[in-house]
């Protein structure tokens, strides 16, 4: 392949065929990263896992009775309404086990997804047996087969992924209440079964129309990666969603492009590939939450706290004997020089001194307000608690605690 | 109707293969459903996918030494990758399954079709459904050959290696059965007790991903999962007391995988009334342990959701299991 080939696929001039599958391909992945996002945060990732998997048996008997009634079995509204029953059929059986019995959720979702696999490759093998039987158009789902993609089925990832964003739009609020406290959402009449439903339909719509494309042992890599990856990105959940289906698209973008210019690259394997590697970019590099960030982050305060517990043993009269590379630590930072303290090293310690005892006060007065973002003991008090309060800290005895809890 | 012979070099191996796949599994499955890790199974067996494929396409047979070794790196690897991800990507851990576990399965794929223009011998659809059919033994003739010593030396390859890893995670089990029981329910007590939770962990992850590799080619790594879950879930449903959910669950097992077989194998022609294609055994062996799996959940005699719903025995299901075990193990 040459560079030319490559901008020509990934721009979307390389013919009509090869656009729409492109185009419609990171649609899906649009559509799958969005939603996958809130289930990534509800816990239900392998739930579309056990969903995916469920929808086999409905294929083969979408075709058996639609071919038994003497309509075409293989036309796609008829093979997905029956993925999209069976799905459903899978996701409520593993509700019902995991309320109704003692087995753990996760045994229902194995016990589910394992036996509704079982029961279609059982009526695909059937199909084959049968003299209209030609099973290679229900194989396809298995592993997706992206190239046979039309025009109206990309519109109809088109539409897909607008109703996808639309629904995680109109529905934020809901759906975050769901994802981070359900008891709350409960407690305050939200009527979250409701809620849990349309999240749970939402993912078997996706499901159900990717299944063609990438497949269904697939599928579900399109509804987890992606957001997995995004949630090293951010903190905020819209923000979080949002990456999450820009990553999805580009796994969809990239994927489609790569198997249509190389030979016997498999669509669905390729895209799941792409989103893979960029997980893997994520997870060490992405600043919020990454490896590599998180690490930095530690090191820098692990380095802080030497630091402050350093001055703070020189302020209380105690020689300036911290370890060597606390020393060179120091005398990068200009507050030591020859074994002492510089004139600002002198000026840092009996400040890291102070904030040490307004903090040990500050625990003492209110043990139940301690900041949770901060880390206490070592960001300087005046920038973390209000200016009153320091105020208060550093004169007053107590009283004023009670008025604040009060209050 | 079949021949004696038919039933011998075709049949009786297959299911032999089917059943020893089925106990195994089975066994070391109960140890999975008590840590509620049954999800594990369901990553190992899609993870084993490209060790699988790499070692097929560096021996380019379906046998041997590489392919085992290539398929425990891999689950090795997936084990590993999903704990740093879960634990330095502080995701939850079904999220952590979900990506490691869905990439390699990818690579596999991707894999494979690469391999496949080089070897033809190698195709999706043997991964997913396992290659039962393809069992042969073609020594015994008649019954009376059972007896020659001779007929034995030429069992197929895949019937050994399934005996000796049923065999091994049976004497696992039975050897470290209070160890696994102490560990399974009450990992803080079994430190206390100066028994290594966290090793028993691991090795409970090596035994499944041993058993799973060793049937993947007889039934395949989807059913594998259905295998490894639904007879010791249907066990977990008869009785509280763990030996008896052990042997329960295996007994569950072989004979799923007996039936599975003969009613795969032998349902259509009966149904018929005339000779009929055979239905996919190992799918046949998922559904029928699906089926006693449903049944456990209805019928079961304590926990079963229709002896749940009478009144008197509401309550009385209590969680005795892991009591007992844990105060057995103490007083011993």
């Amino acid at each position: 392949m040459n560079p030319a080939d490559v901008i020509a696929t990934l721009t979307l001039q390389a013919g009509f065929n090869s656009a729409v599958v492109v185009a419609g391909t990171a649609c899906l992945g649009v559509a799958a990263g969005a939603i996958g996002g809130f289930m990534l945060l509800r816990k239900r990732a392998l739930v579309s896992d056990a969903l995916s998997h469920a929808t086999l048996p409905g294929i083969a008997l979408a075709f058996l009775i639609a071919t038994g009634l003497g309509l075409e079995g293989r036309s796609l509204p008829v093979l997905l309404t029956g993925a999209l029953v069976s799905g459903l059929a899978g996701v409520l059986a593993i509700q019902a086990i995991t309320r109704h019995t003692r087995l753990p959720e996760d045994a229902a979702i194995g016990a589910v997804l394992s036996v509704f696999f079982g029961v279609g490759v059982v009526l695909l093998s059937h199909i084959q047996t049968l003299a209209t039987g030609n099973q290679a158009g229900l194989k396809t789902f298995i592993l997706g087969q992206t190239a046979a993609m039309n025009q109206g089925e990309a519109l109809a990832l088109g539409a897909l992924a607008l109703a996808a964003l639309a629904a995680a739009g109109l529905l934020f609020k809901e759906f975050r209440l769901l994802c981070f406290d359900p008891d709350f959402a409960a407690g305050q009449g939200w009527p979250t079964r409701r809620i849990d439903l349309a999240l749970m339909g939402l993912t078997t719509l996706v499901t159900v129309i990717g299944l063609q494309t990438v497949g269904l042992i697939l599928i579900v890599a399109l509804l987890i990666v992606p957001a997995a990856a995004a949630r090293f990105w951010t903190e905020r959940l819209w923000v979080m969603v949002l990456v999450a289906a820009a990553l999805g698209g580009a796994s969809g973008w990239i994927g489609a492009s790569l198997s249509a210019l190389v030979p016997r690259l498999p669509a669905g394997a390729v895209i799941v590939l792409v989103a893979g590697a960029l997980f893997l970019v994520s997870f060490l590099a992405a600043p919020a939450r990454g490896v590599v960030a998180t690490a930095l982050r530690q090191a820098r305060l692990r380095l802080a706290y030497a630091e402050q517990a350093a001055l703070a043993a020189h302020e209380a009269g105690h020689p300036l004997d911290a370890s060597p590379a606390i020393m060179a630590w120091l005398r990068l930072r200009g507050l030591a020089a020859d074994g002492v303290l510089t004139e600002r090293g002198r000026a840092a310690a009996s400040a890291a001194d102070r904030n040490r005892r307004l903090w040990e006060r500050f625990l003492i007065r209110y043990p139940t307000l301690i900041p949770g973002q901060a880390n206490w003991g070592i960001d300087p008090i005046d920038r973390v608690l209000p200016a009153d309060m320091v105020r208060d800290l550093e004169t007053g005895p107590a009283g004023m605690a009670h008025r604040e809890i009060a209050g | 109707m079949i021949t004696t012979q038919e039933f011998l070099q075709i049949d009786l191996p297959a299911m032999t293969a089917a059943v020893l796949a089925c106990v195994c599994c089975a066994l070391v499955g109960n140890f999975l459903v008590l840590r509620r890790q049954s999800l594990l199974g369901d990553a190992i067996s899609h993870a084993i996918l490209p060790g699988i494929v790499a070692g097929f396409l560096i021996t380019g047979t379906r046998a041997g030494l590489p392919v085992i070794l290539g398929a425990l790196a891999a689950a090795v690897i997936a084990g590993v990758l999903i704990e740093a991800v879960r634990r330095f990507g502080r995701l939850d851990g079904g999220a952590a399954m979900g990506v490691v576990f869905t990439v390699m399965f990818a690579g596999g794929v991707v894999l494979i079709e690469q391999g496949a223009a080089r070897a033809v011998d190698l195709d999706a659809d043997c991964v997913l459904y396992g290659q039962l059919e393809a069992i042969l033994w073609l020594a015994p003739q008649t019954w009376a050959d059972l007896a020659d010593p001779a007929v034995w030396a030429d069992l197929p390859r895949q019937v050994v290696t399934l005996a000796l890893v049923t065999l091994l995670c049976v004497v696992c089990v039975v050897a470290f059965a209070k160890e696994l029981a102490i560990t399974s329910f009450d990992p803080a007590l079994a430190t206390t007790l100066g028994i290594p939770a966290g090793l028993f962990h691991h090795a409970v992850v090596v035994l499944v991903a041993i058993a799973a590799i060793a049937s993947f080619e007889a039934v395949g790594s989807i059913l594998v999962v259905a295998m490894l879950i639904c007879p010791a879930a249907t066990a977990r449903l008869l009785t509280d007391r763990l030996p008896v959910q052990l042997w329960l669950s295996v007994a569950i097992g072989g004979l799923t995988g007996a039936g599975g077989y003969l009613l795969g194998a032998f349902g259509p022609s009966i149904l018929a009334g005339g000779p009929a294609d055979a239905l996919n055994a190992a799918g046949m062996i998922a559904t029928l342990a699906g089926v006693l799996l449903t049944a456990a959940i209805l019928f079961a005699p304590r926990h079963g959701v229709l002896a749940r719903n009478r009144p008197r025995h509401r309550g009385a299901a209590g969680h005795q299991m892991g009591k007992d075990v844990v105060s057995d193990a103490v007083t011993h």
